[in-house]
């Protein structure tokens, strides 16, 4: 029995740190629920913090902090994804209701995706039927994914969405990722269509898709058409390592961008996709992300 | 297990990287996920451990009592074996939500270890008809991210590895009432030979909902999983004999893909048994100075 054939048990003891903050690599400094924040009386109480009796600012939950002029909130490390209005979002249909589906968007509640919010396949404009309720299932039914626009935001936080644009709408075949929301950074363009050939989108509600076939980037159907057939195998390990490499990422709590991305992939390269499993690789790749990113900015 | 939603595309996607013999995350049929054992991590239990399988995430607690054998096997102690699924690992375990699959899966365990080449019961007999030891193993699951079989099966042998069970000084009759006297030294203990002791393989298999091949994943994620209508649960002892056999899922299977499959589950017993004890064994020349981690890091 050769070395690669073994299987291997690692121990706690040996466990990888995949924290890099612990260093001096920029990265900001994490509160904990409870922590000082700031004992200074003339600054403002934000989200995720709270006074206490000596008048101290705490921190309520587990994340860093963000300023704003004298506002001080600390923004969690994982949480649920609060919605705002113009957000790209990708989200699984879970429920037919109505004239709506619910879509899960890892927000506290259900979004609902509205039947008249949608393009009709073929782009057809009128007025949505009873028929057209009747065959909703047949546009969109349970478990399928969908890439969308957040339309409104509700006074109990729940979202409405909207797939009005044709970029948005059914995702075909692909690999959907859960990463938490905060690490995603807000960007004009969530939609990538990356230069190694695959296309990415990282929604702002933590939820990011690879998608496996380029050719499906015409999507005048809004993607009712789907493409079932076999993907080659380049573009197979391509969508494997892009997973790993944006777990990875995640899990050392890099912000995810097309740039950290992309970095990330190149940075891979001499391990194989299902080396990036382990984690020291997936520590060294971070690192060696983090290095590219911090000289970017010089 | 769960109940993961997946789209028609994205089961495609897998399905055909199942055939392909290249997986969604860059696995080839065989292969597992990292995985890591700490034992002892409970400081009440006579044994206990933890293994985390990518998110699956297992904790064991191994109880020893004195207990009455039981009329039929007089000479015989007892091991019994309770899964508790928490719905901290998905809210599809909240109250009564888990049962089955934890009654499932103890099941398994039970059928595993009941042979007599596994664990010989008599070891576990103090007096005959009066005391034995009744070993209670617990299971607790965190977190599940598919594959809970296998992770169990290992958490548990860990655990059964890592038992100490008190050593008794004296055993007598005393005028037909037994009495024991366990050592007054909490260090004097017997340990478990788990030389025999089996690991479980999940074979999944029948990825119907597209008819290709006669393909079988190990260590399958939870999407996967959902892919596959039936599984095949083997219990492999290291040396390669096969103690018990499970069909899980609705899917049928043919007979000569069977025994294939039995071959295969096999081969990676022995490799999974030799893992698991070469970490037992490498933890425990840590002696036992070691930094316990349970869940603070």
């Amino acid at each position: 029995m050769n070395d690669e054939d073994m299987i291997r048990v690692r121990l706690a003891v040996h466990r990888t740190n995949t924290n890099l903050s612990n260093g001096d690599h920029g990265m900001p400094r994490y509160y904990t629920p409870g922590e000082e924040v700031c004992s200074q009386p003339d600054f403002m109480r934000g989200h995720g913090t709270y006074m206490d009796d000596n008048d101290t600012l705490r921190a309520s939950v587990a994340g860093v902090l963000e300023k704003v002029n004298k506002l001080i909130s600390v923004k969690p490390l994982k949480a649920r994804y609060q919605g705002e209005i113009g957000d790209v979002i990708v989200g699984r249909i879970t429920e037919l209701q109505q004239k709506r589906w619910k879509v899960d968007t890892n927000s506290k509640l259900d979004s609902a995706l509205l039947l008249s919010s949608v393009n009709l396949p073929g782009g057809e404009l009128r007025r949505r039927s009873a028929e057209d309720e009747q065959t909703m299932r047949r546009y969109l039914q349970e478990g399928d994914l969908i890439c969308a626009e957040v339309q409104n935001v509700f006074a109990d936080g729940s979202l409405s969405l909207h797939t009005r644009v044709l970029k948005y709408g059914k995702l075909s075949q692909g690999i959907l990722l859960k990463v938490p929301p905060s690490l995603i950074k807000r960007k004009k363009v969530h939609f990538h269509n990356l230069l190694i050939g695959a296309n990415l989108i990282l929604g702002n509600n933590g939820y990011v898709w690879i998608g496996a076939s380029i050719h499906n980037t015409d999507r005048t159907e809004g993607g009712f058409a789907q493409d079932l057939s076999r993907i080659p195998q380049q573009d197979r390990e391509m969508c494997a390592r892009l997973r790993n490499c944006i777990l990875a990422l995640a899990r050392s709590n890099i912000l995810l961008t097309d740039t950290s991305v992309i970095y990330a992939y190149d940075e891979s390269t001499k391990y194989s996709a299902n080396e990036l499993l382990q984690p020291e690789a997936a520590l060294d790749v971070a690192l060696l992300t983090q290095q590219r990113l911090g000289e970017r900015i010089d | 297990m769960a109940n993961t939603l997946l789209s028609l595309a994205e089961k495609t996607f897998i399905v055909h990287g199942v055939d392909d013999n290249y997986r969604t995350d860059g696995r080839n049929r065989s292969e597992y996920r990292p995985m890591e054992v700490e034992t002892k991590v409970l400081p009440h239990t006579s044994g206990s451990a933890r293994l985390r399988l990518a998110n699956t995430d297992i904790l064991v607690g191994v109880k020893a009592e004195v207990d009455t054998p039981y009329p039929d096997n007089p000479n015989e102690g007892k091991l019994e074996f309770f899964v508790d699924c928490s719905a901290n690992a998905t809210p599809a375990f909240e109250g009564k939500g888990g049962d089955n699959l934890g009654t499932e899966i103890s099941n398994t365990l039970t059928l595993a270890y009941q042979s007599s080449h596994v664990l010989d019961l008599t070891t576990l007999c103090i007096l005959p008809q009066q005391k034995c030891w009744k070993l209670y193993v617990d299971v607790l699951i965190l977190q599940c991210d598919g594959n809970l079989f296998d992770a169990v099966a290992l958490a548990v042998k860990a655990a059964l590895y890592s038992a100490q069970i008190p050593k008794v000084t004296t055993a007598t009759l005393d005028g037909g009432k037994a009495d024991i006297q366990l050592s007054d030294d909490p260090f004097d203990c017997v340990k478990l030979d788990v030389g025999s002791f089996p690991v479980l393989v999940t074979l999944c298999k029948n990825f119907t909902f597209i008819q290709i091949g006669e393909n079988c994943v190990v260590d399958p994620t939870s999407e996967e999983e959902e892919c596959s209508a039936a599984s095949i649960v083997v219990a492999v002892m290291p040396n390669g004999r096969i103690t018990s056999v499970v069909k899980t899922g609705y899917g049928s299977l043919q007979p000569s893909t069977l025994v294939k499959t039995l071959e295969l589950a096999k081969d990676i017993g022995i490799k999974l048994n030799a893992g698991i004890m070469n970490a037992l064994k490498e933890e425990d020349e840590l002696g036992s100075q070691r930094e316990i981690f349970g869940f603070l890091k």
